[in-house]
């Protein structure tokens, strides 16, 4: 199979509509692709937790016949593994099955183990082991809320999740129902959402209800985040008390991508879509935007991107590595899946012609050697198999 | 009961599955029965609420049980329960 690779190697790992594959580099320009791991199978949400001296691939996995789940690989692929009970699973009493895993947050450096997990329907999950087991969030699953939140057109789900360095400090954000935060932990929850609107309400400024499609925290200044909106890109400078607009100098304020970079202030990417009613990239120009000044200026990044491109990038299909310079990565729904190692600067095409890209992640990998991924079996099962 | 190859991995290899009874029991319990040891195998086929997922078809002596009594049709002693999946998907 595949070659190998040596310590300070970096993997980026793709979900698609039809399995995940995985590319590997020495140097973030170079990059080799293996799989199709879980074939047939969507993989809308992945978590790379390189805590506590190991390297832990989650995914979550969904087949359309038998349904979703969780599998973890502590080798890079070679061998997945699903917990017996299931990672995740509704309690009795709640009348509620899991539907998709959207979200798979490993927490901070400081909270080893410590795995979050966004969920259809609107959930939060947490686990203490390092994602085999996850537990429900009770205070949001229970909020008086719920029964307003809607679905987007993709499902309803909580989708982002934000924990600060404390721990106490969580954000969530929900297609529909919008940013609710958290001061305990995860015990109580308030919907944040003062400054974004939702157009498409009867009142376009409600206290929740709104379609945030992402977001972000500024790793360097506490109490800042980033939300890309269904219209709207806003920054909140306040733990989301307030949010106010940034979408100046976009060319379209839709669209479903919002990063930031892993250790900057002010700087955090957007990949605009034309609109609601149009998703594709404005004039068929696929570009990432870039702002170094927290939402005042952007500039405009498409070195090595295609000359006309009309799929376009979904709010997990997006990311950053932790290097430095930080590497900027994302995949479209026409299979395509480009790279920077340079903050975004110059693109490389990865893959092409992929079944549409859900998510990816990259992370560099340390003391590891990263096995070529055999093709593995055709459904979710046949993979559990080689567990 | 029959698993479809893609789920045999699931139950140690295993294409067939029985469950001992006397008289007629409810598909239901059979597939607590046959499952009880497979946990992966009864979540793929049904979801935490215990309803059968929406592209699993059942057949119970050649027909499918969501036009019978769902769960709870009768399978007789000797009889078969059929897993195949649905033909969908793009």
């Amino acid at each position: 199979m595949g070659g190998m690779a040596t310590a300070e190697s970096y993997v980026l790992a793709i979900g698609t509509k039809k399995g995940l594959w995985l590319a590997t580099s020495p140097d973030r320009k170079d990059w080799s692709l293996s799989g199709p791991h879980f074939l047939m199978s969507e993989v809308p949400s992945i978590g790379i937790d390189t805590r506590d001296g190991r390297t832990r691939i989650l995914v979550g996995v969904r087949s359309e016949h038998w349904g979703p789940t969780v599998f973890h690989s502590d080798d890079l692929g070679e061998t997945w593994n699903e917990p017996e009970q299931g990672a995740i699973r509704f309690p009795e009493g709640t009348d509620a099955a899991l539907e998709r895993v959207w979200q798979i947050h490993p927490d901070a450096e400081s909270r080893p183990g410590v795995v979050w997990a966004g969920c259809e329907p609107i959930s939060v999950w947490k686990s203490t082991d390092g994602g085999e087991h996850f537990e429900l969030n009770r205070g949001l699953w229970d909020h008086p809320h719920r029964g307003e939140w809607g679905a987007g057109y993709g499902g309803a789900a909580a989708h982002s999740i934000v924990v600060d360095h404390t721990g106490e400090k969580v954000h969530v954000a929900m297609s529909t129902g919008g940013v609710y935060r958290s001061l305990d932990g995860g015990s109580s929850w308030e919907p944040r959402n003062k400054g974004i609107s939702a157009y498409f309400m009867p009142d376009p400024n409600p206290e929740f209800g709104q379609c945030v499609h992402k977001i972000a925290a500024d790793s360097a200044v506490d109490g800042r985040l980033y939300a890309q909106n269904h219209h709207g890109v806003y920054r909140s400078d306040d733990d989301a008390e307030n949010w106010e607009s940034i979408a100046d100098g976009l060319p379209a304020d839709f669209g479903f991508v919002m990063l930031t970079h892993p250790g900057r202030a002010g700087t955090a990417w957007v990949i605009p879509l034309k609109a609601d009613g149009e998703r594709i990239p404005p004039e068929g120009r696929l570009a990432v935007h870039r702002t170094d000044d927290a939402g005042a200026t952007w500039k405009r990044l498409d070195a090595g991107l295609p000359e006309k491109e009309f799929n376009s990038v979904l709010r997990d299909a997006a990311c950053v590595d932790t290097a430095e310079p930080a590497g900027v990565y994302f995949g479209t729904r026409g299979g395509s899946v480009y790279a920077s190692a340079d903050e975004g600067e110059h693109f490389a095409e990865v893959a092409s012609h992929l079944p549409d890209v859900l998510c990816v992640r990259a992370s560099a990998v340390s003391g590891a050697a990263l096995p070529g991924a055999a093709l593995s079996g055709s459904a979710v099962s046949a993979s559990a198999a080689g567990a | 009961m029959v698993l479809p190859s893609v789920l045999q991995p699931l139950a140690g290899g295993q294409s067939f599955l029985t469950a001992p009874a006397d008289t007629a029991v409810t598909v239901e319990g059979v597939l607590d029965e046959v499952t009880g040891e497979y946990p992966a195998l009864s979540r793929r086929l049904r979801d935490e609420t215990g309803a059968i997922r929406r592209y699993v078809n059942i057949y119970v002596n050649g027909n499918e049980i969501r036009r019978l009594q769902g769960l709870a049709t009768e399978v007789s002693p000797g009889g078969e329960v059929l897993i195949i999946q649905s033909v969908a998907g793009g």
